[in-house]
């Protein structure tokens, strides 16, 4: 695969296809970095002067050659097009109409592989009035009605950071595989134009045939639901530990009441009912609350998990890198060796197979695969490769 | 290569048409099934004799508690066809089995050692039919010290380390509201694992199982507060909202600088970034210009440079100053006129979309140019809903929705007596005894 894509869901479309298995080169430019290269988190808070150490960069975009070459010049966008020669598939994330206008888009590509297959993966798709604008996730969390629905009810609508990029990229790679085995099957392949926004209203499906048919605008509830109660995040003992803990049902009530030794709540009439609960959640919430408070977010996990109750801690990423068991024991983040940033750790994808394993590797340095690419790849001689060297094609 | 595409009930066409998916989920896993059969697999959805537990979330269909009126349930089904069958019986397995024999996919969200109790375990129905690929989704995966926890939304949330930064500082971490997003995610990156497994399949000949952690496919969100952690050994802190740079490293105590994403508008809310640092360069000076259209008089804030602003060192009065103007001038105007003006200034704004706002948009121009949104039948109910359509626009073979979500046992007769051969005596028989 060829990803000339940069910032997230490009990016992160591609670590899926690498981590299990596909060649992807990575296009990239010295003169264009990725901004992911230079943002993110760096080792002892130093920032270095390297375009190598963006701890973003860095978790994205595992398991990917490097090729540094200027897409400015016209000979690198000849150089780009020999690789979508060898290529199965090529994904691109620029705002609409830009790839056309580089001399790159699907049907000049399907002229030098009649059976390509390109992806193009942006926030409001290739076509409409809208497609020329770009738009970062957190953008289109806005517009696609995620953060109206986040917070709570008697406050303004919650960030809750770039809530697509981490969805988008998942439909790219189901839509490319389906497109491989068709093209597997059939011989053809195909344009896949990808809108961001479309792909993340199915995640509030059920709330948009709601108001259609019920003129209901679904609120933000804070973390209430109308089906449970208790239902809710308490605090913990400890410095902002907290504890997330559902009751669904009247058994599972009377059990919570007596983990809490509050046997007594179960013939309360304040909260006998689920009824009962729902009308006086706040001060249920209070009281639990002041139980939560004593005691660590594990503990209540693992009281409330034992007694059959659903429960779990708030992690922050220091729990779920260094403390979280079950995670441990998945192997869910990866180490990786880097040769300027030491280790660090990425994430797999969240299922395991059992017949094929994900063999991660770390991310590359600009340009790192220049000479295999070039040499192995496209097969160019020495005397090639140095002319393009020269003339600033290669970086 | 077979160079056809097969049909198989002759009305869906797409690039997953060849692939028959049982579909065992309940709200766990619904949401894998549904984007194989928009891509035109052949879904068979197996519930409970009675119906699937899903069926009782609502919303519903004007408010009626009722199985065959749950807009969730609608949602998160299309595409596919409905049988019951009790798959605990001796014979409902033995069904079971002869449906396997003729599938390619098994999508199962049952509790870790589940299917090996009635034995149905991979290893079972890799014999029944070599190449099957089993999707398993749970809340923690099939093995492992916290497997055998319940996780709902707001526990798979919790401890997918989604929830932690997000909220207010003075309450607790908050979950999406409403149903689950994390199942969603769960379903999504199931479907992506079973083709992946299908790919295999074509390499190697044989099938696998695909094992799902809906954690996990939470934590996998997580990368900007993991990387901080994994690199620095800070905490994202709670009830910072979320800002694309680094968190300002006050001491406790300090009053720190709330940066607004989200602003009050007229009638709503819109986003919208005044950056700080070398991204100011690029976006800055449009976004003032575009402010001034709309009546900016603040000289400060027009002629501010932050492109050398470090974030984390900067003073939370500077922080007031700039966004104060912002937050009055907003108010002056609806969420509309702010999404119009900046889109002609080419600024990057974009309403905080309630979902009267998506379906009224959705009657707009560019929509009908993509037609995305489709109109699906719901005869029984005397109506039809506009569904989110197609979530890639493909030159082959493109998804969509086939068909509404299945009543219950809607396919009984189709699948059971017509492709089985299973006669209608029998069918009685067995719909009687609770195992159909």
């Amino acid at each position: 695969m060829i990803d000339f894509s940069w910032a997230l869901v490009g990016p992160i479309t591609g670590k899926s296809l690498a981590d299990y298995g596909a060649e992807v080169i990575k296009i990239e430019g010295r003169t264009r970095i990725d901004q992911q290269r230079t943002s993110g988190f760096f080792k002892d808070r130093i920032l270095p002067s390297s375009v190598n150490c963006g701890s973003n960069f860095n978790m994205i975009n595992t398991s990917k050659l490097s090729v540094a070459l200027n897409l400015a010049k016209p000979r690198g966008i000849e150089v780009a097009r020999k690789f979508v020669r060898w290529a199965d598939v090529v994904i691109e994330n620029f705002a609409g109409g830009i790839i056309d206008k580089m001399g790159l888009g699907y049907e000049e590509l399907k002229k030098i592989k009649p059976d390509i297959i390109m992806l193009s993966s942006c926030m409001m798709g290739q076509t409409g009035p809208h497609a020329w604008l770009g738009g970062i996730g957190t953008q289109l969390a806005a517009l696609g009605g995620i953060n109206h629905i986040t917070g709570w009810p008697d406050r303004e609508p919650q960030a809750v950071g770039p809530y697509t990029d981490f969805v988008a990229p998942h439909f790219n790679v189901f839509a490319i595989l389906a497109a491989l085995d068709y093209r597997r099957r059939t011989g053809k392949g195909q344009y896949i134009d990808m809108s961001q926004y479309e792909n993340s209203i199915h995640l509030v499906a059920p709330l948009i045939l709601d108001y259609q048919v019920n003129r209901r605008m679904a609120n933000r509830m804070g973390n209430s639901l109308a089906t449970a109660c208790p239902h809710g995040v308490y605090r913990c003992f400890g410095n902002e530990r907290w504890c997330a803990i559902a009751v669904f049902t009247q058994e599972e009530w009377g059990r919570f009441c007596r983990v809490l030794d509050r046997g007594f709540w179960t013939s309360d009439s304040r909260f006998g009912t689920l009824e009962g609960r729902k009308e006086n959640e706040d001060e249920l919430n209070t009281l639990v609350n002041e139980w939560t408070i004593h005691h660590s977010p594990e503990d209540v996990m693992v009281m409330m998990q034992t007694a059959g109750i659903a429960a779990g801690v708030v992690e922050t990423a220091e729990d779920l890198l260094e403390h979280d068991l079950q995670l441990r024991h998945r192997g869910f983040f990866v180490r990786l060796r880097h040769p300027e940033v030491g280790e660090y750790r990425s994430p797999r994808h969240s299922f395991i197979l059992s017949k094929s394993s994900c063999e991660m590797k770390r991310a590359p340095l600009l340009g790192e695969h220049n000479e295999y690419a070039l040499k192995r790849v496209l097969d160019l001689s020495d005397e090639e490769i140095a002319e393009l060297i020269i003339e600033g094609v290669v970086e | 290569m077979e160079g056809h595409i097969a049909t198989r009930q002759g009305s869906t066409i797409g690039m997953l048409t060849p692939y028959r998916v049982l579909d065992l989920t309940d709200e766990k896993g619904l949401f894998c099934g549904k984007l194989l059969g928009d891509l035109g697999a052949d879904v068979i959805k197996i519930e409970p004799p009675g119906g699937d537990p899903a069926r009782t979330i609502g919303p519903f269909y004007h408010d009626e508690t009722n199985p065959e009126k749950s807009l969730f349930w609608f949602a998160f089904n299309t595409s596919k066809r409905g049988i019951t069958l009790n798959i605990e019986t001796g014979e409902g397995r033995k069904i079971f089995k002869k449906l396997v024999e003729t599938a390619d996919f098994v999508v199962e969200s049952f509790p870790p050692g589940h299917t090996d109790r009635f034995g149905l375990a991979y290893s079972v129905l890799e014999k029944v039919k070599p190449g099957i690929i089993m999707v398993s989704i749970t809340p923690f995966g099939q093995t492992g010290p916290y497997k055998d926890y319940k996780a709902p939304d707001i526990v798979a949330w919790a401890m997918g380390g989604e929830m932690f930064p997000f909220g207010d500082i003075d309450r607790p971490p908050i979950r999406i509201s409403h149903h689950s997003q994390a199942y969603l995610h769960a379903g999504l990156e199931a479907a992506v694992g079973a083709m992946m497994a299908l790919h295999y399949r074509h390499l190697y000949g044989e099938g696998q199982q695909v094992d799902v952690s809906i954690q996990e496919s939470v934590a996998r969100r997580a990368h900007y507060v993991s990387g901080m952690w994994d690199m620095e050994k800070r905490i994202w802190p709670h009830g910072m909202g979320i800002t694309l740079h680094y968190v300002p490293d006050l001491p406790d105590g300090e009053e720190k600088p709330e940066r607004i994403t989200i602003w009050a508008c007229k009638d709503g809310y819109v986003t919208w970034v005044y950056w700080f640092g070398p991204q100011a360069k690029r976006s800055n000076p449009i976004s003032i210009k575009w402010l001034e259209s709309l009546g900016l008089a603040d000289d400060f804030l027009r002629k501010f440079d932050a492109s050398g602003i470090n974030w984390t060192e900067i003073d939370p009065k500077l922080v007031d100053r700039i966004q104060t103007p912002v937050v009055e001038l907003f108010q002056r105007y609806t969420k509309a006129e702010l999404l119009e003006s900046a889109l002609r200034h080419g600024v990057s704004l974009y309403p905080v979309s309630t979902v009267q706002d998506i379906v009224e948009d959705a009657h707009q121009v560019h929509h009908h140019a993509r037609a995305f949104w489709t109109r699906v039948e719901h005869p029984e109910l005397g109506t039809n809903m506009m569904y989110p359509g197609p979530f890639a626009r493909t030159a082959e073979m493109r998804p969509q929705v086939f068909r509404r979500a299945p009543l219950v046992g809607e396919h009984n007769e189709e699948i059971f007596k017509g492709e089985l051969g299973i006669s209608s005596e029998e069918l009685a028989r067995l719909s009687k005894s609770g195992v159909i």
